[in-house]
Order: C-alpha cells, then structure tokens, then sequence
C-alpha cells in the first residue's frame, strides 16, 4: 500500500511538470533550447545537491536548517585558507568539505546524544554557523580565484556543464542509496518509528548522526560550485537555500513527519521549481510572482495529494 | 487523582517544597531571568553607560515587537505547531499599515488594520492546517513563499516615506515609558494569565500535549487550532503596529530571518517545540535578553560581526542545559 500511495504523490507530480513544460513551451520558443536547459541546471545544482540529501534527513523524521549557514560558512572558509592563509587551493577546498561534514556532524552529535529536537538543534547552529562566517569574514568579500577554478562552476565537461555531472551523480548515488540497500531501508525505518527502530536493533543514532555529516557535505560542495559559479566569497552566500531545498524535497512527496518519500520524487520537485522560475522569467513574469506561484503549488500538490491519500485509505 | 494543579507546566511531584515546584515549573525562565540578570551585572562593571536609560530604551523598546510577536508563536507553538511565515507577514502588514497612513487614513485606521488582517491572514493559515490536515511547516513554507514574493512584486521593495508624526506610536510615551514597553509588559501578563487560567488557554496546553487525548476529553481541537493561528496572527498585527512605527520610513520588505528570530524567542523562552509546555513570560525574557546580547557586544567592543556566533551559541547552550535538567527530572 506504502507503494501505491508514492506512486500517486510521484505521477501526480511528474504530470505537473510535463504540464508545466509543455505551457511554457508554448510561452517561449527560448524554452526548450539546450543552452537554456543547461543554465538552468548550474542554477539548480547547488539547491539540488542540499536537497537531494535533506530528503534522507526528513524521511528520518528530522530537518536540517543550517544547511544554508554551512554553505555561508564553508565558502567563507575556502576564501580564508587560500587568500589569508595562502594555502594552495585544492587543499582549502578539501579543507572546506572537511569543514561542512564537521558541521553536519555536530548537528549529528547535538542531535542524537543529547537528544535534542533536530529543528531547534539546527535553528541555534543555523545562527551559529551563519555567525561564524560573519564574524570570519567581517563583511569582507574574497575574489581573484585562479582561471581553473571556474571550471566547476562555469565550465563544461563533454558538453555539459561540470556541476551537473556532480549532481547527476549524487542523485544516482542517493536514489540508490535510499531505496536499495540496508542504510536507506534503516532510514525509513527510523523514521516509521524510532523507537521500533531501536528495538530491531538498528544503529539509529550511527545513522542519524552519518545522514547530518552527508548533509553538511552536500552543503559544502554546493559552496565550493556556488563560489566557482559566481567567482566570489561572501559571507552571506547561501541564506535561505535551507527552505527552497525543503519546499523542493516536501514537493517531491517526502512526509515532513517521516517515513515516507523518494529521491526521484525530490528531483521532479527540484525541475518543477526550477522550470516555473525559468519559464515564467521568459515569460515575463517577474521573479517575485514566481515565489508566489511556488508558494501555492506547494500548498496545492500537498493538499491534493492528501486528499487521494485519505480516499486510498477508506 | 489529585486535584488539577494550575501551574503551566504539569509537576508530578506534589510533595515537594513550593521553591522546588517553582523551580520545576519555571526553569527556562529563571534561567533566561538569571542570564540578564548576570550579563548586564557584567556588561555595566566593564561600561557604566550600558545602563543609561537611553541605552535600556533603545533595548527593550526596540525590540519590544519581537516579543509580541513571539507571544502568538508561542501559543502556535504550544498547540504543536509552527509558523515560519510571520517575518513575511509582518513585512505585508506593514506595508498595508504604511500605505494607509499616507494615504489619509486616520492613525488609529492605519495602526488597527494590521490586527485584523493578520488574524485573517493567519486564519487560512490555520484553517488549511486543521481542516486541510496539512503540516503547519509545509503550509508557512508556502505561505512565506507567497507573501514574500506577493510584497515585492507589488511595492517592488520601495520605501514608504512621509509617513504622518501622528502616526508615529512607538516613539511616544505613556506615564514616561516609551508606548512598545507597555503593550510589551501588559500583553505579556494578559497573555500568560490567559494560557494559565481560563478553559481556552489551558486547552491549547491539552492540544500540544496529545491531540487525541484532547479530543476525547472534548476539546473542538480543529476549531482551537484556527483561532490560535488567529490569534497569533493578531499578535503579529500588534508587533506591527509597534514596529511599523518606530521609524519615520518603512521598507516595504520582509525583515530578514525575523521569523527565525521569533520562533527562537520562543524556544528560548522555554516553549517546547515538541508542543504542550512553556509560558509567554520565557519567550518574553529571551527576546530581551537577545537584544541586550546585542547592544552588549557593541559596549564591550566586540564587533558586531560576531553578534550572530554568539547568539547561535548560546541557543545551544541554554538548550542543552535545559534538556540535561529535563532529563535530569525524568529520572528521579
């Protein structure tokens, strides 16, 4: 029955976005042009990768909303080590994921040793991390990064943009990951039920505390693509990416209470958001009507969505 | 069964002293009191001037809307709810509030608008949550997407200038105390008062604590869950009226992250986000002792680029601390 119930969230959701393509199609002939496209994918990519592995983090039951304060964090991070500390780049950039998987981590060991709910855990290291990349950077912007650099950001591998082969690989690796083996069988069972989870004798906190360092890492290696994109440092990079990656992972049909969701759904979610920005900016619609349609679409989708829910369940 | 106690939080220890059951009950908020208390002790030996009256002014009085505020988000809170979209509503009633002054309408028109739009506001917020049987973070993502994106696309962020003096509530002052104090302390009180001692405000106690025990014992759970979002959507329409004041312009924009600074009030305050437990008098105290964090770092000559870390620091501090001393009392 779990099955069935997906299905219906994902079908609704993957005809929403057929929709939505083929009406903006219509508006703009601009639309459906592979360089459009791929544009469109850089922009995607760094919410994306946030999303893709908040979609773990809520089906465990749990939220993470430092992830755009460790975006903020880590990029400050990278711009130090290299520009003040004159470390070679390839090492501050390790040194930037080691950092965001650090903070993760510490979400993890907040959250899962001392007990204390995932939100408000990560609503006092969302001010926190944000603080510390403030109080680094004091208001200071970083630039001046080596050609190469822009590669990640800017560049393309076969054609293709590079960060969306890092994307694409992730998706993979998690939508493997979530459905296929032990680990993502353990995460829905976490957040079924914890305590039944504990029982079975599954390693729920080693898991939980796993699923928040990965989440601090997808975070850092959207900064590092986020700074190579745009070639700058700034301290308030990344501010309120945390609730675009969860409308984008809710919209996908991942219950906020958990136990429930896929990646695959979290990508339609993501091309669905995505898609509207882009086609109603060609279309002419400004950027902020657009906040409002997503606004409402996620509204609407969960409402419909419940309300097959509730007639599958009689 | 003993006979129901009326402190907020439940005390399943009758025999204990009345300090220790006051300790129990209010813990959070001794903490929280305790916290200014030893920050402006500290604060003042470094800096005389911190404790100038203009210094506790600028503190208290403008930050007075978060805590009103933050007493509505405690209630939504209490219920087991959540509201991550009051920042941007408070940003629309603004802008409403800010629109109407200039455009001729008498002050008082302009300062009252905001209460009832925000209960109305609230109120479909409320609504899709009970009825729609929606997550109350799913439905706030959606409603701050869509009255943000809703504000700017209309003012285009513009500022509203030429506002009329007689408009101006926050700066004025009753029996000497600057307006944002009174309406700060007074809807403290009331509100506590409230949520202690009548069936309604108990009942949104009763609704945080197991919905379906609330149910059964008979309380309209759908139809509380509504009018506390209706409610605090008043509550937003108050800070309003004290924040769209305080300046001779308002941008018509949404303050940024105030709703997380609100929600952390709250918390801070001692509400549990797990719903069913705290008291608007903690959420009170901590918007202040935020604020006096704030101005501290300015007297101590730490740059205010910190100001952040260190806040977000001690959100992890008071909340580990108060889940030690809770997990503390569950053993005994």
């Amino acid at each position: 029955m779990t099955a069935k119930k997906l299905i219906r969230h994902e079908t609704i959701l993957a005809l929403l976005v057929i929709v939505a393509l083929f009406v903006l199609d219509r508006q703009s002939d601009r639309f459906f042009t592979v360089d459009n496209l791929f544009n469109q994918g850089r922009l995607m990519t760094e919410v994306g990768l946030i999303a893709l592995i908040m979609t773990f983090v809520i089906v465990t039951g749990g939220i993470d909303l430092s992830v755009g304060s460790i975006v903020g964090m880590t990029a400050i991070v990278l711009g130090v080590f290299w520009k003040n500390l004159g470390l070679p780049l390839p090492l501050a950039i390790l040194l930037a994921l080691a950092v965001g998987t650090f903070a993760g981590f510490v979400n993890g060991i907040i959250i899962t040793r001392f007990r204390v709910p995932a939100l408000i855990a990560t609503l006092g290291t969302l001010a926190l991390y944000r603080g510390i990349a403030e109080g680094i950077s004091q208001a200071r912007s970083v630039r001046g990064y080596p050609e190469w650099f822009f590669v990640l950001g800017q560049g393309s591998v076969l054609g293709v943009p590079t960060q969306l082969w890092i994307l694409g690989l992730v998706a993979l690796l998690s939508a493997v990951a979530l459905a296929y083996t032990t680990w993502g069988r353990t995460t829905y069972a976490i957040g079924s039920n914890e305590v039944a989870a504990r029982f079975s004798g599954l390693g729920v906190d080693a898991t939980k505390i796993a699923i928040y360092a990965a989440s601090g890492f997808a975070a850092a290696l959207a900064a590092v693509i986020f700074v190579s994109r745009v070639s700058t440092t700034r301290s308030d990079m990344g501010t309120g990416l945390e609730l675009d990656a969860i409308t984008a992972v809710v919209l996908g049909g991942t219950s906020i209470f958990g136990g429930r969701g896929t990646v695959v759904g979290t990508i339609l979610g993501l091309i669905l958001i995505q898609a509207l920005k882009n086609g109603l900016s060609l279309a002419g619609v400004k950027s902020d009507g657009t906040v409002v349609l997503i606004g409402a679409v996620l509204i609407l989708t969960i409402l419909v969505s419940n309300l097959f829910h509730r007639d599958a369940n009689r | 069964m003993a006979a129901p106690d009326l402190h907020a939080a439940p005390d399943f220890h009758p025999k204990r002293s009345l300090a220790a059951r006051i300790v129990s009950a209010y813990g959070q908020e001794i903490v929280i009191a305790a916290a200014i208390v030893a920050l402006f002790v500290v604060v003042s030996t470094i800096n005389p001037r911190f404790l100038g009256t203009n210094n506790l002014n600028t503190i208290i009085a403008g930050n007075a809307y978060i805590a009103v505020a933050a007493i509505g988000m405690s209630m939504v809170i209490i219920t087991g709810q959540i509201d991550v979209s009051v920042g941007a509503l408070i940003g629309v009633l603004a802008t409403i509030s800010g629109n109407l002054a200039v455009s001729g309408a008498p002050v008082w028109i302009a300062w009252i608008a905001p209460v009832f739009i925000g209960a109305a506001i609230s109120g479909v917020t409320g609504a899709l949550v009970a009825y729609g049987r929606l997550p109350s973070i799913v439905v706030t993502l959606g409603m701050l997407s869509i009255l943000k994106g809703g504000l700017v696309s209309v003012t285009g962020g513009a500022w509203i200038n030429h506002l009329p003096p007689a408009f101006q509530l926050a700066q004025q002052r009753w029996l000497g105390l600057p307006v944002p104090i009174w309406f700060m302390v007074a809807l403290t009180l009331l509100a506590f008062l409230w949520m202690r001692n009548t069936a309604f405000g108990r009942s949104l106690y009763a609704i945080g604590g197991n919905p379906e025990a609330a149910r059964a014992a008979g309380i309209p759970v759908e139809r509380r869950i509504v009018q506390t979002f209706m409610i605090h959507g008043a509550f937003a329409g108050i800070a309003t009226m004290i924040f769209a004041t305080q300046l001779r312009v308002i941008q018509s924009t949404v303050p940024p992250n105030l709703e997380l600074t609100i929600i952390t009030a709250s918390v801070i305050g001692g509400v549990s986000i797990l719903g069913g437990t705290g008291t608007v008098i903690g959420s009170t105290l901590a918007a202040i002792l935020f604020a006096a964090i704030g101005s501290a770092m300015i007297f101590v000559n730490v740059s205010a680029y910190w100001l952040r870390a260190v806040i977000g620091f001690l959100i992890l501090v008071t909340v580990l601390v108060d889940m030690a001393r809770r997990n503390r009392e569950f053993r005994q």
